[in-house]
Order: C-alpha cells, then sequence, then structure tokens
C-alpha cells in the first residue's frame, strides 16, 4: 500500500494525490479510501511522485565476458537505485547474444538479481560482425525484445534493409547505433574548435547524421521500425522530424549526458568526458532539449557503460568510451529538463517510462488496475551530491562526480515487491 | 615556489602562457646562448637536479636539445625510451609516473603521441613536467626557439606576419606557433590543402591562404611545417609531387615577393617536397640559428621550472646565486 503520493501517470492522464494498493504483483485499485489487508506494508509516499516504473532501453551489463566491471545482478541494482524497474541490456559483451541461449543466459541471470527486470536484446548480426543475420526469431522466443549491434554501426546498408523486414516480421524494433565508421574513425571528440585546440582528432556530426536518414529511408523502404540509439545532433533530430513527418516508422532516443553537457566538459582531457557519440555543443544540447519536449525524441535511455576506474585513468585517445548512467539518469534529466522549464514531470514520466513501454512492446507504463506493479517513487526535490563510491554499479565512471543533482528515486518497486530504498543504501566498495 | 614559479608547475603548451610570461622565457634565453658559444660549454646552475628525458616516439633533433640543455646546466639526466606500443603492452602512463616519481627525480621532458599526455602526467606527479610534444596538441618549446628565431631577426614580434604551411590539422609545432605568436601580437596566417586544416581552422584567428603564391606575398616570414609522408598513404593529399607542384616553398616563388621572406622549418626537412634545397641552404633561411636557439630556450625554461629568478639568470651563469632551490 503506497500512501499519500503524488500519482503521476501520464498513460492516464493522472495527476492526483492518492493511495495505491499492490497485491499479487499488480496494481489492485487507487483511491483515497481503498481499504487493505491487515497485514499489509505501507509505504508513506507524503511529498513523492509515484510513477510507472521508469524502463531504461539502452544499458551495458557487461555480463558474460567483463564481470569485473558490471555483473547482470550488479547493473539491475543500479537500475533499481536509479528509479529504473526495467533495463535492456545490450548484446555486445564477450560472448555476443546473439542466439537463443546467450539470450536465455541473461534472461535467467536476471531473474536471479530480483531488482529491476533485465530484458535482452538480440544482436542483429551473428558475433556482431556485420555479415549474416542472427536467429532473431528464436532469440525472440527466449525473451530477447529487440535487436542491435550497438556498440558498432551496421555498416551494409543491405544488412540493415533486411534487418529491419525480417525484424519487422517477429514485431521488434531494430536499433541501431549510428555511426559512419570512415569518417568517424579514429576520432575521440566531437570536431569543432575544442577538437583543433586539443589535438584530438574529431567526429564530425555528419558522422551520425549520414547513418540517421540512411535508417529512416531504410524504415521507409521497408516499413520496418527503426529505434535510433543516443541521438547527439541538432541534424539528427532534423531528419528524425522530416522522417516522422512522413509516417516513416522511426523513434530515437537521447541520453541524460547529452542533454546536459558540451564538448566544454573534454577541456583538461577529462576521460569521463568520453563518450561516442561525443559530447556535442550548447546548440546541439538545446535542439535535444526541445526535441523531447515535442517528441521528436521519443525517449531517454541511459546508454550505461561501466568501465574499470583504470580504464579510464589514462591518455584521452587511449581511453574507453562511455559513461555510467542508470543512478544519475532521473536527476540529470530533472536538472536538465524539469528544472529549467522544457517539460514537466508528467513529460519527463512519458519520456522514462510510458513511451519505452510502448515502443518496445514492454509491459508496465502505466498504473492503470491491473498494470504489473513496477513503481517509482522520487523525491522530486531532493537534492543531493554525486558520489561514486556509493554507487550500486560496479562503475565509477561517471563526469558528474560532486555535483549537486535535483530529484532522487527513493523506493522502487517490481512485481509489487520492494527492490530499492534509498535508506537501506549501503556504503559499499 | 611562489615568486620564484613565474610559469608555475609545467610547460605543457604555449596556450595556457601569457605574453608576458612567453616573453620572459625568450628574454631569459638570451644569456643562456652565450654559454653555448663558450669552450667549456658547462655551468653549475641545475648542479644536483634531476631530469628524466621520457620520450615515448622517436626524435633525435628535440632529445638531443634538451639533453644538451640539461647537461650544459649540470643537471643530472636519465634518457628514457619507450615505445607506445612497449608500454600499450604493459605499463599504463600512470604507472611509468608513478614509478619515476618513486626515484625523487625533479623534472621529466615528456613526448608522447598522445594529445593532454603531458597534461595527465603533470597532474599525477610533483616534478615539473616539460612537454617535449604531446601528440597532435602543443609543442611548445619548439614555438618558443621559432620565436626567439624572428624575435632575433626582426627585434619585435608584434605586427609580423608570420604564415604557418602545411599540415596543419596534425602538426603541435603550428598550434605552439598560432598561440604564441598571436600572444605577442604578431599576424598568423595558414596556407595549405583544405584537407590538411583542422575544419575549425576559420575560427582560430588565423587568416588562412588556399595558394602559397598568396602566402608569400603577404608574409614576412614563413615556418614550413615538415609533410609526413603517411598523410599520403593515408589519404589527404595525392601524391608528394602534387603537393610540392602547389603547396612547395620554392626559389621562384620566393623571387616574386615584394620583400624578403624568413625561412623556417622545425625539421626534419623533406627536401623537394614542403621545401626546395636552394630555399632552405638558401640567405634567408634561419633552420640553423633555430637549432641553436633551440638549446637556449630549453635551458631557460629549465632554469625558470625549477625556480630560478629570470632576472639572475646572467649571474646564475656563475652559479653563485639565482640557482635552482
Amino acid at each position: 500500500m503506497l500512501t499519500g503520493g503524488r500519482l503521476l501517470d501520464p498513460s492516464r492522464g493522472v495527476d492526483v494525490v492518492t493511495d495505491i494498493l499492490l497485491s499479487d504483483g499488480k496494481v489492485i485499485d487507487h483511491g483515497s479510501n481503498i481499504g487493505h489487508p491487515d497485514d499489509a506494508l505501507i509505504v508513506d509516499c507524503d511529498g513523492m511522485i509515484v510513477a510507472p516504473g521508469f524502463i531504461d532501453v539502452h544499458c551495458h551489463l557487461r555480463e558474460p565476458g567483463r564481470a569485473d566491471v558490471e555483473t547482470i545482478a550488479s547493473g539491475a541494482r543500479a537500475a533499481a537505485a536509479g528509479g529504473f524497474t526495467a533495463v535492456c541490456a545490450m548484446p555486445n559483451t564477450d560472448p555476443v547474444i546473439d542466439n537463443p541461449a546467450a539470450v536465455g543466459f541473461v534472461v535467467r541471470q536476471g531473474l536471479l538479481a530480483k531488482a529491476a527486470r533485465v530484458y535482452p536484446i538480440g544482436a542483429i548480426s551473428v558475433g556482431q560482425r556485420g555479415e549474416a543475420l542472427a536467429e532473431f526469431g528464436e532469440m525472440i522466443d527466449s525473451g530477447a525484445i529487440a535487436v542491435s549491434d550497438d556498440g558498432k554501426p551496421v555498416v551494409s546498408a543491405q544488412l540493415m534493409r533486411t534487418a529491419l523486414e525480417y525484424a519487422r516480421t517477429f514485431g521488434v524494433p531494430v536499433i541501431d547505433h549510428c555511426e559512419e565508421p570512415t569518417l568517424a574513425a579514429g576520432g575521440a571528440m566531437n570536431e569543432g574548435l575544442v577538437s583543433a585546440r586539443l589535438g584530438l582528432k574529431g567526429i564530425p556530426d555528419e558522422a551520425e547524421e549520414i547513418m540517421v536518414i540512411r535508417d529512416i529511408l531504410l524504415a521507409r523502404l521497408t516499413h520496418g521500425h527503426v529505434h535510433l540509439a543516443h541521438m547527439s545532433t541538432k541534424g539528427s533530430v532534423e531528419l528524425i522530424r522530416w522522417g516522422k513527418e512522413r509516417g516513416i516508422n522511426v523513434t530515437a532516443e537521447v541520453c541524460p549526458h547529452h542533454l546536459s553537457l558540451t564538448e566544454d566538459a573534454v577541456e583538461g582531457y577529462n576521460t569521463n568526458a568520453k563518450m561516442n557519440p561525443p559530447l556535442r555543443t550548447a546548440e546541439d544540447v538545446e535542439t535535444l532539449r526541445e526535441a523531447v519536449r515535442d517528441g521528436t525524441i521519443d525517449l531517454v535511455a541511459t546508454d550505461h557503460a561501466p568501465h574499470h576506474y583504470d580504464e579510464k585513468e589514462r591518455e584521452f585517445s587511449n581511453a574507453p568510451n562511455g559513461i555510467v548512467g542508470l543512478e544519475t539518469a532521473l536527476s540529470v534529466v530533472v536538472d536538465s529538463l524539469v528544472v529549467p522549464g522544457y517539460i514537466d514531470f508528467g513529460t519527463l514520466i512519458d519520456r522514462m517510462s510510458c513511451s519505452p513501454a510502448r515502443l518496445f512492446g514492454l509491459p508496465g507504463g502505466s498504473l492503470r488496475k491491473g498494470s504489473p506493479a513496477d513503481v517509482t517513487i522520487f523525491d522530486p526535490v531532493q537534492r543531493w551530491v554525486v558520489d561514486p563510491r556509493q554507487f550500486m554499479s560496479k562503475g565509477r565512471n561517471t563526469p558528474y562526480a560532486g555535483k549537486t543533482l535535483t530529484g532522487r528515486a527513493i523506493c522502487t518497486v517490481v512485481a509489487g515487491e520492494i527492490v530499492y530504498t534509498l535508506d537501506e543504501q549501503r556504503d559499499v566498495k | 615556489m611562489t615568486a620564484a614559479a613565474p610559469l608555475g608547475k609545467d610547460l605543457l603548451g604555449l596556450e595556457p602562457l601569457s605574453g608576458e610570461q612567453i616573453t620572459l622565457i625568450l628574454d631569459t634565453a638570451e644569456p643562456f646562448k652565450e654559454i653555448s658559444e663558450r669552450a667549456i660549454k658547462k655551468v653549475p646552475t641545475l648542479r644536483g637536479s634531476t631530469v628524466v628525458n621520457l620520450f615515448f616516439e622517436n626524435s633525435t633533433r628535440t632529445r638531443v636539445s634538451f639533453e644538451f640543455a640539461e647537461k650544459r646546466l649540470s643537471a643530472d639526466t636519465v634518457n628514457v625510451a619507450a615505445s607506445a606500443s612497449s608500454v600499450s603492452k604493459g605499463e599504463t602512463l600512470v604507472d611509468t609516473a608513478r614509478n619515476l616519481e618513486a626515484m625523487r627525480i625533479d623534472m621529466v621532458v615528456m613526448r608522447h603521441p598522445s594529445s593532454g599526455a603531458a597534461a595527465f602526467l603533470a597532474e599525477r606527479i610533483e616534478s615539473n613536467v616539460i612537454n617535449a610534444g604531446d601528440g597532435t596538441h602543443e609543442h611548445p618549446t619548439q614555438g618558443l626557439l621559432d620565436l626567439l628565431t624572428l624575435r632575433d631577426h626582426f627585434n619585435k614580434i608584434e605586427g609580423l606576419r608570420v604564415c604557418i604551411c602545411g599540415d596543419v590539422l596534425h602538426s603541435r609545432v603550428a598550434r605552439s606557433n598560432i598561440w604564441g605568436l598571436r600572444k605577442l601580437g604578431a599576424e598568423v596566417a595558414v596556407c595549405g590543402p583544405r584537407s590538411l586544416l583542422p575544419s575549425a581552422i576559420d575560427e582560430m584567428g588565423v587568416t588562412v591562404f588556399s595558394r602559397i603564391e598568396d602566402a608569400i606575398e603577404w608574409s614576412d616570414a614563413l615556418n614550413v611545417l615538415r609533410l609526413q609522408l603517411e598523410r599520403m598513404t593515408s589519404g589527404y593529399i595525392p601524391s608528394l609531387r602534387e603537393y610540392n607542384r602547389y603547396f612547395g616553398v620554392t626559389r621562384e616563388r620566393l623571387e616574386r615577393a615584394p620583400r624578403d621572406v624568413l625561412i623556417l622549418h622545425p625539421g626534419p626537412m623533406n627536401r623537394g617536397v614542403e621545401i626546395d634545397s636552394d630555399v632552405a641552404d638558401g640567405p634567408h633561411s634561419v633552420i640553423l640559428p633555430q637549432v641553436t636557439n633551440g638549446v637556449a630556450v630549453r635551458m631557460a625554461v629549465l632554469y625558470l621550472l625549477s625556480g630560478g629568478r629570470p632576472e639572475m639568470a646572467e649571474a646564475a651563469k656563475t652559479g653563485k646565486s639565482g640557482g635552482a632551490a
């Protein structure tokens, strides 16, 4: 029983202070006068927002292969700590998740974690080598909810065409990492004045945009659903808008860091500002914020990418790409979009819960009666200082260390079970 | 070391320095020039100081120049030549740095193929760090010796028109020159094929010439960059022959200029590619004086970073005062 919280559920257009009764993994009832069993656990949500659970459609949990960096269990706990009730794990592990047995492994590890739900994403091509199609059908039957070669672009337009057609047969989206590999080769940051000054090879916007328009045109050709991962440029937003205006089945995501940081964060060769796609300019950030507001960008996803601390502790050009994001995503979105007035909390919940559930066909994204009891309870105004040592993730690589952020998950409920509360957070590692 | 550290702890580039700091280094280099002209080319200024020359890239000229500068100031020097590949297989740069620090050294002179490597090292060790070239970022002592050579010839930097010719995109020498020259009030231009210029060059406060003839007509001095052979094999330009035809600095082109144009080159030269032999060896070339000035400038940097007081540089040569603490 969740009492006294502000229930904010854009899937039903609800914004009201009320009680919610959860039982048997489902939402049973809401209202201010509903009864509850005598043995019900009461969670006081006074002052909190009670939302359908957040779903991250893009994270890297590193298992199998790099359990020293993250495991499915530690990633699922980090997700819960960030208010996510479900995450979708990218298949670029070692070995690659490109067959039903590997998908089954991810599903099993996710269930054992007893934290956020974990949905596997299967590879588009065998070994993510960009050649032969992986077995979409069997992977989907084993629990995969989408396909992607993320980490790498699908270089062959013919393979991408076939993937979109074949995935359409099974009703799942194809997620592409948009990067024209010859233009981006050797690049370490956004191409521009900062890269010229720092002497770092730049990645131009066009490396992303060429693949964005290619994918949109292939979606037009195939009527398949293409989902564009981690959009970073103004031009990409304009191309997606062009595609959507024509009714092409294209959806897109943006990461919290591309909504909050610019290439200036690289100054001083800060490897925690190194990611792919790279941090861009203030104009790109502004355009992406607007695109989340108007829905051109459908949802926010983390691209959570843990690395061992000493892998980042090196020369910039040799450091790996990516940052952890599960435990800061909510707060970064609040600070970048809600506090400056681009969106309200209802839109935030839509972009982090309802929209991912709808576009990826996942349970959740709503707290209507009978829905899964996946609930994110967060404090919309709490200010907190990011201390990576407190993360549930094994990764500590974040550009937000020491920063004060707004809004924080207080309690995360998956299938009616509390999988995280802020008070229980340990002083870990 | 507050009052006695006019440059701070490290020399990582010319971009972070003020015009006053750059002028101070050049002024400090003046008295050190004379030491290299003596029969006994040694003063006791840095006696007892330990300097490690840590070179992760092949270099003859810069390493030898630093080594002479250190030895003529009586520092104890160790040369470590580590190929970047052997390091990437094993020890990380941060471990290398910690090991050096544990040996209680005073200064590190480092060349490294990664931009930002010198800053990375400087943040992690107490010793002074001198950047002897980091990736395509900066090569500050080369920039300083170019400035000193220009000042020797023209008796000023302010108002000079200097054009940097060639592969600006991949050149740390170009970046250090652009910042150094601009901070001292020179007008700076670049000239080269657009494929070898940074795409943001128009935002860097320099004039861009696409024709070498126009650059020569505009300039008081040309700093001609080395064209690496791999720029052709990796597709930035079609051929060295065509490069020479459109961007080579030749005697014929210089003779059409309205004034004598001073010729600098950081070396090593590709004769017949970016520069013709009769220009390199000609009357307006200061390529060898650049090399001589390199030792003096590096002595000045070593002296200033070790805590030497600029006004005591002349006296420091006798070892009686003003040297390293």
